[in-house]
Parts: structure tokens; sequence; C-alpha cells
């Protein structure tokens, strides 16, 4: 801010007065009008909406949910209550949440690394015909919302024996089961809506990478007599690695800020916890408890953990080795 | 002749197998199509399931919410215009941003661009109470306006604005400024239109974005009739489904608009979508 005031269009004004027959009042906007288009200015206007915003919407939040994670927030009377809020972090609902969404992390990363990568590759292969068809609808789920999404899935994965779940299973000879209401198919309803709406979009991400696979590598290998696995193993796999990195961190962090997925499934609570996330338990306690300064603790322990995912895919990706040279 | 037959069996099975993986993809989009012609006490016994009676199929959800289900027509109406304002004020702001810093030289410019990277870090989620109490401290609580700010300024934008701008050609900027242009008319004449293709993809990125929100304005937002369209919904998911028929036909007419505006803009939406990986 200071540099505006540094702007050499105020030092000009003076000089150009003696020159201007026109009265004080209508050189005012003349000046002002030069000064906000000067070069030196300029830039820092452009920025002005990010910087207005950082602070608003993300400075101040951040800064005042550390702080009230150290409070008891209650309508107009604040109270400094020390640890207290991160001691009560020591409870089974907590774990729970945390359980559950490690869970979904884990399995969510493996399926949405690992299937998009084979199918990409397999996509990018000569044989497949109508590759943007098939693009486009294993696309087509990222389009629809959780909600939506959901909402079908709690349909097909209904307790009925009709419901289309239940009616494959009964193909293999297995009983209906009741999905929403059993523990391990919990994670499973929550971890299948998440692949479905993400597959076809890290698909995309693989299918770049490919195109920017060096085709010598493949031609030296040829010449070498490598064959179809080896090349997969030794060139693909090893090229697409920035990816590979790149879409298992986001999923990651994606994985630790899931919410809706849960939502609707059981809407505000499920049975005995079982769908319940980290976001979901800062939803349930900061907003319909209206405890704050707890749910602010919740949101600062995840502020670290997606802060330590962040900074091994920095070191990963060797930003900070870079900066070093 | 061997390998040419053996190429043309791999070409079948390649491609029938990726036909089966497309169809269970679109599976649960085709399901819904088909379950909002059914009667909704069927699919609340029945659930989405195999064996579906055709004779039954008929277009009364839809009569239902054409003729008697006003507070949709409103939700769909909050989501249109929050996303319209979405778009208009994120694509204003964050290309403004994202020029300045990929054309212009000046002080703190690096720290800016950092700051952008390191917001992008920052998950909502964890920044949502606060702001949520400073709504209800400035009485924004209940208001388009609550909706839509924290997505004005949008890091992702930025970022993407600030990379293709970074191609934009500065010789034009010089010409314009011998013609006697200034600085804001260089930008919203010259290089703003220049920058169409991104402006798309961030449109298309911001809007869906803004249409399938949830976490946000599941806070912020109170009385019925100011939800969007996925907290109205989300409102009819109840353990009785009494209310299947607004719910599953109201879900098609939520996503139709946006797989036809897919199949038009594809190139775009892949561009939007695959920005930064954010989580739509």
């Amino acid at each position: 801010m200071e540099s505006l005031s540094k702007s050499p269009n105020l030092t000009s004004k003076p000089s150009k007065s003696p020159k201007s027959p026109k009265n004080n009042s209508n050189k005012q906007p003349n000046s002002f009008f030069r000064f906000i288009n000067s070069k030196k200015v300029v830039p820092y206007l452009f920025v002005l909406p990010f910087i207005i915003s950082f602070l608003i919407l993300t400075l101040y939040p951040a800064v005042q949910g550390i702080i009230m994670s150290f409070q008891k927030v209650l309508p107009g009377q604040v109270t400094f209550i020390g640890l207290a809020n991160y001691e009560r972090l020591a409870n089974p609902i907590f774990y729970k949440a945390l359980l559950n969404t490690t869970l979904y992390v884990i399995f969510t990363v493996l399926i949405l690394t690992v299937i998009p990568m084979l199918l990409a590759i397999f996509l990018d292969s000569k044989f497949v015909k109508f590759k943007t068809f098939f693009r486009a609808s294993l696309f087509l789920p990222a389009l629809t919302s959780t909600i939506v999404g959901g909402m079908i899935f709690r349909l097909m994965f209904g307790e009925q024996d009709t419901a289309v779940a239940n009616q494959i299973i009964s193909l293999f000879g297995l009983d209906a089961i009741n999905w929403r209401f059993t523990s391990w198919a919990a994670i499973f309803l929550m971890v299948i809506l998440a692949s479905w709406r993400w597959i076809g979009v890290n698909i995309l991400y693989f299918l770049a990478a490919l195109q920017n696979v060096p085709e010598e590598l493949y031609e030296a290998a040829d010449i070498d007599g490598a064959s179809k696995w080896q090349k997969l193993r030794y060139i693909t796999i090893p090229q697409l690695k920035p990816i590979i990195i790149f879409v298992s961190t986001i999923t990651i962090i994606n994985g630790f800020r899931m919410f809706e997925e849960s939502f609707v499934f059981w809407e505000a609570g499920s049975p005995g916890n079982i769908g319940l996330s980290v976001v979901g338990y800062i939803y349930q306690e900061g907003i319909r408890q209206n405890d704050m300064g707890y749910g602010s603790a919740i949101g600062v322990i995840l502020m670290l953990i997606i802060a330590v995912i962040s900074l091994i895919y920095l070191i990963a990706t060797g930003t900070f080795k870079r900066g070093e040279n | 002749m061997n390998i040419k037959s053996k190429n043309k069996i791999l070409t079948w099975i390649a491609t029938i197998s990726f036909g089966v993986i497309s169809l269970i993809a679109l599976f649960p989009i085709i399901s819904l199509v088909i379950s909002s012609f059914r009667p909704s006490s069927e699919l609340m016994r029945q659930g989405i399931s195999f064996s579906i009676n055709f004779s039954q199929l008929s277009l009364d959800n839809y009569l239902y919410i054409f003729n008697q289900a006003p507070e949709y027509w409103a939700w769909y109406g909050n989501s249109l215009v929050i996303s319209a304002i979405t778009i208009v004020l994120s694509l204003f702001f964050s290309s403004m941003v994202g020029y300045a810093l990929a054309v212009y030289d000046f002080k703190g410019k690096n720290f800016f661009f950092l700051l952008v990277l390191l917001i992008l870090m920052v998950p909502f989620e964890i920044l949502m109470l606060p702001l949520y109490q400073l709504m209800i401290n400035t009485q924004l609580v209940d208001t388009y306006f609550a909706v839509v700010l924290p997505m004005v300024v949008a890091p992702v934008a930025v970022f993407f604005f600030r990379q293709y701008a970074l191609g934009l050609p500065t010789q034009l900027m010089d010409a314009a400024r011998i013609d006697g242009s200034t600085e804001y008319g260089i930008f919203f004449k010259i290089m703003l239109p220049l920058m169409g293709p991104s402006l798309a993809a961030m449109a298309i990125l911001q809007g869906l974005g803004s249409w399938n929100n949830f976490l946000w304005p599941l806070l912020v937002l109170r009385s019925n009739d100011m939800f969007t369209l996925p907290i109205g919904l989300a409102t009819l998911l109840t353990p009785y489904g009494n209310n299947y028929d607004v719910l599953i036909a109201g879900s098609v007419l939520t996503i139709i608009p946006i797989i036809i505006l897919f199949i038009f803009f594809q190139r775009y939406f892949i561009a939007g979508l695959t920005t930064g990986g954010v989580k739509g």
C-alpha cells in the first residue's frame, strides 16, 4: 500500500496545474484518473480484490479459528479455556470419525489412482474404438452433485431384496444386506459413491500425462525387444510418477475433507456413527450443537493433517530441492 | 495376416470391455431417469431395481413437480441466480488478478502468487466456522450474498488465468498504449477477449461448483424459499420416502441441463474440471 503514495503521478500534479487553464474542480478528477492509470498503480488495483478476499475470507477465519479453538464460545460471552477443547478430543466419537475418514482415504486413494491409471493406459492403446464416447461416459458422473449421485446410490443400495445391489448379490447366493445400517457397508457406500464420481476426472489426468511420454522411449524399447509388460513396468509407470503423486495427493486431501458422501446417506447422523467423518463431526459439534470452540479445535487438527500431507507432496515432487539450487 | 486377425480380436475385446465399463458408469444416471417415470410409492417399496413394471411408467412425477411443487422451482431459481452471480463475479475478479500477476512487473508480485498457491492448499472446511460466525455477526445469513461471497475470488481460477495470460502477446499492450488506450481499456477491450477459452473453462468450473455446492449453502441458508437445489433436495431425503416424486424427477431436471451443456462444450468442461483437482 505504501507504494501507492510514492507514485510519481502525485508529484507530477503541481507541474501540470500552471499549464491547465481549467479550474480546480476539473483538474482533480483528471490527475486522479492519471494516478489510477499509472503503471505503478494499475497492477495493485487489479490484485486488490484478491488482497481483500485473502484478508477477510482466508486470513481472518484461519486466525479466528485457531483463537476460537482455545475458547468457549457462547452468544455474547467468550471465555478463554486453554487446551480444554483439545482435551475433549480424546473421546470415542472423534476417534470413530478419524478412523472412518482414514479408511475412506485409504480406499479412495487406492481405487482412484490405480483404476483410472489402468483404464487410461488401455484407453490410450490403439485397440480401443469410440475413445471419445467412452471417455465422455466415464466423465459424466462428475457432473452430478454428491447429493443427486448419493440419492441414486441410496436407492440402488436400498435394504429391500428388490434393490439393484441386493439383486446382484443374490445371484451369488448371498442374503440381502441392509447397506446403510451395516458398519463395513457404510464405508463401502461412501467409497463407491466417490469412486464413481471421480474416476472419469482422474482418467483425464492420466490420459493427458500419457500424451507427454516421449514416443522414442517406446521405440528404443522395441529395438531392445521389450515385451508389452516390460514397457508398461519400466517406461509408462515411471513416466507417470509425477501424475500418480499428484492424483493420490488430491485424493487424500479431498478424502479428509469428505462430508457430503456421509450426509447424503445418513443426513445429520448415522447409527453408531458408522458414517461419521471428521468434517461431519465439525458440522455436528460446531453448527448443530453450536459449540464453535470445540468445532474449531477439530478444524485445527484437520488443518494440521492436511498441512502435513501437502508438505509431503511438496517434498515428494522436489519443490524444495529446486528452490535450493 | 495372422497379426492382423489377432489385432482385430484384441480391438473387439478392448472395445467391448470399455463398452461394459461405460455402461456401469452410466447405469446410475440411466436408472435415475427410468425411475423418474415410476410411481414414487413403487420406488419407495422396491428401491432402484432391475425388475421394473414397465406398464406402470408414467409422467405423473413430472406433472406433479410442474403443477404442485412451487418450492422446487424456488430452489431452481435460487440455484440459477446464485450460479449466475458466482460466474460473473468470480470470472471478473479472478481474471483481473490472474492477468495482473502474469503481465505486470510490480513489487510483491511473487508474494501474491505464493499466497494464491497457499490458499489453494487451505481447505474451505477449516475456515467455515469462523466465516459462518462472521455471516451471523454481519446479519448476512440467509442471503444470496453470503452464499456467493467465499467463491468470488477463486484461487483456482486466479491460478488458471495467470497460466493462460502468460501466453498472451504483450506487444499488443505496447501498441495499444501508443494509441492512447488506458491499462483498463487494454485489459477489457484487447486482452480479456483473447482469454476467451480460459474464461469458458472457468465459467464451467465455477458454475458447476456453485450449482452443486452443498456444505456452505447448508450453513448459511435457513429458510426453505432461499434453498438451492442440492440443499432443497437433501431435505427430501427422509427415511419415510414421502417426497420421492419431487426428489427423483427433480434430480433429473437438475442434471439434464448440465449434461446438455456438457455435450456442446465438452472441451471446456474437461479443461475446467481438471484444473488443480478441486473438489466440486
